[in-house]
């Protein structure tokens, strides 16, 4: 269909890889093969095409033979095209008049046993790529403005540290948690590894900064609802969840002034309807009008309406002049746009009582790591006494089960990946407990101890030193004495090589984490993948640990993959960093892989219209009849009108329909033409 | 009918945000399969128009494979879905005029599934094998 303007005149450019793909096939039939092809004008190979040296080897030969295409194959065109695009520029030409063969990841990497199969499947790939870079056009990519804004999903530690970044680089951010307050796992926590920091005397001060950071907009009990448009423009709509109760500033708009709640608690008081704090995993009560704990930011009462039986005592005792409460109130939604999206939804414990050997849930003093530091910590249930839920009495032998469902492979609620901070909250587990408790003593059963952070491996000696014992080997069972409440861990000491069994007080699994339930639900939302174990998805594990493969949207902490506090913070500066980069630029180019109407061809049925996802088609009237008409800005270039299209009246740029027939007949027709 | 020696031509048409990201895992982890299939990129499996399968099949392709991402997964919301319907719809073709069905394939494969990837190689291979050569690439010998 397209009519040849110009005669092809493409190079090829052929890298080793060093022996990663010399090493598997051979590049010189290739090369030689590809001068062979119609259109190709010269040929060559390189060690490392992507080097200085190997992209001027590009850049010289667009000059030398007046090429109007360029074809490389080497690696992925998802790792490299970016860099051959610029060569191509830098040599004079089109940046998209470029096309990639993936003799590499797909072929050399993959068939390094078979120098035959693997050659000629790279002459094949060299012609396909051919057969496009002849027809390849001109396209200008499109410039679009970046709103000066950015969305933060989850204010655990990373969600606030990215918020806190982004908003002191002068962004104006949205962060945005669903529960009533911010801090997420780490203020559950009493105190951090290595240091022994007192996990809410660091944290308060963050969470006190991001509540009054001028840049922040802090949008507690909230959730994402939808989201639309592309990086630059996303439109967010955020479901803030009737709350019951009113800030200042929201009993002033309703002429309430001076009033809201300001947390006095006189409601939660006189509330008769108790239920389990969830902040403190059931351990403590809280009433149906309640805050988690009481260093919450924002300070605000939260009504939880599944359990409130509006009987309005709490109206009452908040009084006509705060007029804080009210139980009529409904979920609202609200918009924002902003041009970046940082995710930091954190984590869960998997449900550890799926591991039935163990008892958690049926064994009284059988308890998890998170439920130990809520029992350790002053301000929790128990005001920081460890006791044992079975009789309060206070505990001196227990057992630490490290690897609780981690790096398991028996399938159930197991994980097979390392959940990466349990042993060194185990071994700051066991320090507490020699600390608190007299005579106590803690006992790890362990595979083997991953302590290998900066003073972690010292941390571990220090707790060797302090008394704790350690025994190699995954307990296999755990029975309860069900007169003394007692346990009986059952295993093996791979050290000594001899069956073990050991009674203990109280037993706490260091339980495997997994991704928080709701995670598949955001993560379809924003355009995200998912690792095989259901982690967000990385852009690239090594080189882009931040980003995701949908341009705009990052990802911080441990919704990423396990990890501990620093490695949460350090993801999370990286993350707003990488955020803040388009929106200080200002603008985005965005690949111009728009759907385009051939007028001519267009019989105006409207199909495409109801096919795309983003509503970017219409149907306008031209010249006395219908034909379809494109909203570049809201084009994703998905295609799926271009696929369907009875008439073959949408262009897809850049993916046209000659392009992939000429790919298909090229493959299969040897390049003899249809 | 299976020929050990034979090498079918198969062609491939995968989705850059999950196929063609697992395709390039499987080479990272260097898992092994066979090199029979040649796989071009497109955006998205909605870009997949019924022509392109016929075209191939006309061709002389002895099999072909459409691979996109997980339903829900979709970079472009839904276009596997719509692909998945047009589908059924170019596999009633290729029953109509004598061809077996199972030549063409569609599956799903994220940016994660490296070796699914090479498991859906293997198997896509064995099944054309096991059909034989296309009764259609007679016609472009
Ligand atoms: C028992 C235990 C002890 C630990 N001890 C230590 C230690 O001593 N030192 C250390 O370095 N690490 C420790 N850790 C690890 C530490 O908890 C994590 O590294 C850290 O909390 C990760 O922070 P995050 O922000 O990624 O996730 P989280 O803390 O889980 O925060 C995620 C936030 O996102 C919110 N959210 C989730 N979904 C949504 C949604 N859909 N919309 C809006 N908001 C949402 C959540 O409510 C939460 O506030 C420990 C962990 C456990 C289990
Ligand atoms: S109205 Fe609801 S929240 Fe208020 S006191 Fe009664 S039960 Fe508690
Ligand atoms: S390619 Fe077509 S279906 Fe896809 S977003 Fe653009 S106009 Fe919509
Ligand atoms: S982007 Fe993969 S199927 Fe649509």
């Amino acid at each position: 269909m397209a009519e040849a303007k110009e005669q092809p005149r493409i190079g090829v450019f052929i890298c080793h890889c060093g022996t990663n793909i010399a090493g598997s096939l051979s590049i010189e039939e290739v090369k030689e093969y590809a001068m062979t092809l119609p259109g190709v004008v010269v040929a060559e190979e390189y060690q490392y095409m992507c080097s200085t040296p190997g992209q001027s080897i590009i850049v010289d030969a667009i000059a030398e033979h007046n090429l109007n295409g360029v074809v490389v194959a080497a690696c992925s065109p998802r790792l490299h095209e970016p860099t051959f695009r610029i060569a191509t520029q830098e040599g004079g030409l089109n940046k998209f008049r470029f096309e990639m063969a993936n003799i590499r990841d797909q072929n050399s990497w993959v068939h390094m046993h078979d120098w035959e199969g693997a050659t000629s499947k790279a002459k094949d790939q060299v012609r396909i790529a051919v057969a496009k870079a002849r027809m390849l056009e001109d396209l200008e990519p499109k410039s679009v403005p970046v709103e000066h804004a950015a969305l933060v999903v989850g204010a655990g530690v990373g969600g606030m540290q990215a918020a806190l970044d982004l908003a002191s680089a002068g962004i104006k951010t949205y962060l945005v948690e669903k529960n009533p307050t911010i801090g997420g796992r780490m203020s559950q926590l009493d105190k951090t590894f290595p240091t022994l920091d007192c996990s809410q005397c660091i944290l308060t001060p963050k969470m006190v900064d991001v509540g009054r950071h001028p840049n922040i907009e802090l949008m507690t009990y909230t959730e994402v609802e939808n989201v639309e448009g592309y990086i630059g423009n996303f439109t967010i709509t955020l479901r803030k969840k009737a709350r019951g109760v009113l800030t200042p500033a929201e009993a002033e708009a309703r002429g309430i002034v001076g009033g809201g709640c300001n947390g006095c608690g006189d409601c939660a008081e006189v509330c008769p309807v108790i239920k389990p704090n969830p902040f403190e995993l059931g351990m403590a009560p809280r009433k149906a009008i309640y805050i988690y704990h009481p260093q919450v930011n924002p300070l605000l009462y939260t009504v939880d309406f599944d359990s409130c039986i509006k009987c309005g005592l709490c109206v009452t005792a908040c009084g006509e002049e705060k007029k804080a409460i009210d139980l009529d109130v409904v979920d609202t939604f609200e918009q924002v746009r902003v041009g970046t999206c940082i995710l930091a939804i954190g984590y869960d414990l998997i449900p550890i009582e799926g591991k039935k050997e163990w008892g958690y849930k049926r064994y009284d003093n059988v308890i998890t790591g998170l439920e130990f530091e809520r029992l350790i910590c002053a301000s929790g249930p128990t005001g920081g006494k460890l006791i044992r839920p079975s009789d309060g009495q206070i505990p001196k032998k227990i057992g630490f089960v490290l690897c609780a469902g981690s790096r398991d492979n028996t399938g159930g609620v197991a994980k097979p990946y390392c959940s990466r901070f349990c042993c060194m909250y185990s071994l700051k587990h066991a320090h507490q407990i020699m600390e608190k408790i007299p005579g106590a003593v803690p006992y790890l059963f362990y595979m083997d101890i991953r302590s290998f952070g900066k003073m972690y491996e010292e941390f571990y000696y220090r707790i060797q030193n302090e008394g704790a014992k350690f025994i190699r080997g995954r307990v296999a069972n755990i029975l309860e004495d069900p007169t003394s409440k007692n346990l009986t861990v059952f295993t093996e000491d791979t050290l000594l090589g001899r069956p073990l069994s050991l009674e203990m007080d109280m037993v706490v699994l260091a339980a495997a984490i997994q991704p928080k339930p709701e995670a598949e639900r955001i993560r379809q939302m924003f355009g995200v993948s998912k690792s095989q174990d259901g982690w967000l998805l990385e852009a690239h594990p090594k080189l882009n640990p931040c980003g995701t493969t949908t341009a705009g949207i990052y990802l911080a902490g441990v919704c990423q993959g396990p990890k501990d506090i620093p490695d949460t913070v350090a993801q999370a500066e990286g993350a707003a960093s990488a955020a803040s980069i388009p929106i200080h630029i200002g603008e985005v180019q965005l690949e111009p892989y728009f759907a385009q109407c051939i007028e001519e061809l267009c019989a105006g049925c409207g199909m495409c219209v109801n096919l795309c996802p983003y509503g970017a088609l219409d149907l306008v009237e031209k010249d006395g009849r219908d034909v379809m008409e494109v909203t570049e800005a809201k084009c994703k270039g998905c295609g799926t009108c271009g696929g369907f299209c009875p008439g073959g009246a949408i262009k897809m740029q850049h993916f046209t329909s000659p392009q992939i027939c000429a790919q298909i007949d090229a493959f299969l027709l040897e390049g003899g033409e249809q | 009918m299976a020929d050990e020696n034979w090498n079918p031509k198969i062609i491939a048409i995968i989705c850059n945000w999950c196929s063609y990201a697992g395709a390039d895992l499987a080479g990272g982890a260097r898992i092994q399969y066979p090199p029979d299939i040649r796989a071009i990129r497109g955006m998205c499996t909605g870009r997949v128009d019924p022509l392109f399968i016929m075209k191939a099949f006309h061709d002389g392709a002895d099999g072909m494979l459409i691979s996109g991402c997980h339903f829900g997964d979709c970079h472009y919301l839904e276009g596997n879905y719509k692909c998945a319907k047009r589908m059924f719809l170019v596999k009633n073709v290729l029953k109509n005029i004598g061809l077996n069905d199972r030549r063409l394939r569609m599956t799903f494969v994220s940016a994660s599934e490296g070796a699914k990837w090479g498991m859906v190689m293997e198997d896509v291979v064995k099944t054309v094998k096991e059909l034989g050569p296309s009764p259609l690439s007679e016609y472009q010998k």
